[in-house]
């Protein structure tokens, strides 16, 4: 039976860890190249890498890490974070990431995900999602910070028509308050759409988990300080999924 | 000639695959050359990508012949699997045959998404390649088109419906998962294949 996933998401700046509560105040969670490993080590089913300083320079440094990463990893992982173009998807995918995230560049460019749908294949395209209910839901770029006005759903609808093959979905509502996932919009979500669909935004709690694959009956969850600070341990995670009957990998 | 090459073909990236043998000690070389290729110990075929392109290239280089011929152990992954079989239902491709097998696009349903992507069971596991694989390991899957159950079927993975997740026929092994990104049990599966008499 397929297993849903558990992804510990890294943020990204300067080639080390940060994770920040409602995207500010940033705070230094480790090396992301051993932060991997350990992750992998202790049952993460994949792992997600945000630049979130994403910038020219900064590129080259992630393909560097993704390089890294890569000779040491043995689970998939997905690099996103002002993703552009297809060639700098051709080159995170060349230096070994599975797949890439887009974002913000797809918004304003839908175009975009066609093309590395059709250059790639649409197993490896990730559509990052920011919303917020107001109180309808709608798309927010720059990292939760500007509202665009447009319909969460139908966005996401037209994002897996172009190509995508997964959604990844955050309520900035949720982020960092650890009171637990969107379950209603992720679950909408899910119903909606042919592809998976990772939940992440607000988890603090195991059982924050175990609604998500219930009631929000996400396929994979995403979380970032509750793995990093030790607060919630994978391990265990699982084994409590799996008592609620949840298929893990255990 | 102890050497594992790997078939150099334009489909998707190979890195991981290097790495993980990296990781078992074994260099392998990248290489579309045909001399190459057949003084190999043993052959990858990996692949990540459409059906259609990888076979006119494969044609057009001659490599499909090549890996027709081939006498030592040879183990096809993702994509690489499917081109095994005869014909693919992904721009209705004839592929190589080596597995007298059609090669179906998923159904997504309320519950099954399209691609099939995660980490899913491998059941009835059997032969060499799942020596020392505790029943119903996970391993990770992402694709959208699948081999049907056929003689060759060697284990399979339960999704919309069983299908083949992995297929054997003499030296010819095939996985539709990917071993260098299923974590431990890939790792074995990946050191079974490199040990394989």
């Amino acid at each position: 039976m397929l297993a849903k996933r558990i992804i510990p998401c890294l943020d990204i700046k300067n080639g080390q860890t940060v994770k920040g509560v409602q995207f500010q105040n940033l705070q230094e969670a480790g090396d992301p190249v051993s932060l991997a490993a350990a992750y992998a080590e202790q049952g993460a089913d994949e792992l997600v890498f945000l630049d979130i300083t994403a910038t020219q320079e900064n590129r080259r440094t992630m393909v560097s890490l993704v390089r890294q990463v890569s000779t040491v990893l043995n689970i998939p992982f997905t690099v996103g974070g002002g993703i552009q173009s297809v060639a700098e998807v051709g080159d995170l995918l060349q230096a070994g990431a599975d797949k890439v995230s887009i974002n913000s560049a797809a918004f304003k460019r839908p175009e975009l995900i066609s093309e590395l749908a059709q250059a790639f294949g649409s197993q490896c395209v990730v559509l990052a999602l920011d919303a917020r209910p107001d109180p309808e839901w709608q798309v927010y770029l720059k990292g939760g910070t500007q509202p665009t006005g447009r319909d969460l759903l139908s966005w996401a609808k037209e994002g897996v028509e172009r190509g995508a093959g997964e959604i990844l979905f955050t309520s900035m509502a949720h982020d960092g308050t650890k009171n637990g996932f969107a379950l209603d919009m992720t679950r909408q979500l899910s119903q909606s759409l042919p592809v998976p669909i990772i939940a992440s935004g607000g988890a603090g709690q195991v059982s924050h988990f175990v609604s998500a694959f219930t009631e929000g009956m996400a396929d994979a969850a995403l979380a970032a300080s509750v793995f990093h600070f030790g607060e919630i341990s994978i391990p265990s995670l699982k084994q409590q999924l799996d008592h609620y009957g949840i298929p893990v990998r255990l | 000639m102890n050497k594992t090459a790997i078939i150099k073909y334009p489909a998707g990236n190979i890195q991981s695959v290097l790495h993980a043998l990296d990781r078992l000690g074994t260099k392998a070389v990248w290489t579309d050359d045909p001399e190459e290729i057949r003084s190999a110990s043993r052959v990858i075929f990996p692949g990540v990508g459409e059906a259609s392109t990888a076979m006119s290239f494969l044609r057009n280089s001659g490599l499909d012949e090549v890996i027709l011929s081939l006498q030592q152990p040879v183990l096809g992954i993702c994509l690489g699997l499917q081109l095994f079989c005869k014909h693919s239902a992904e721009n209705n491709t004839e592929c190589l045959g080596i597995f007298d097998v059609q090669v179906q696009k998923f159904e997504a349903n309320g519950q099954q998404k399209v691609p099939h992507m995660g980490w899913n069971t491998l059941e009835s596991a059997q032969g060499s390649l799942f020596q020392g694989i505790a029943p119903e390991a996970y391993v990770y899957f992402v694709h959208s088109y699948y081999a049907v159950q056929s003689e060759y079927t060697c284990a399979t993975t339960p999704y919309t419906l069983p299908f083949s997740s992995a297929l054997q026929r003499d030296n010819f092994f095939a996985v539709q998962f990917h071993p260098e990104k299923s974590g431990k049990i890939g790792q074995q599966i990946l050191h079974n294949f490199l040990t394989i008499n």
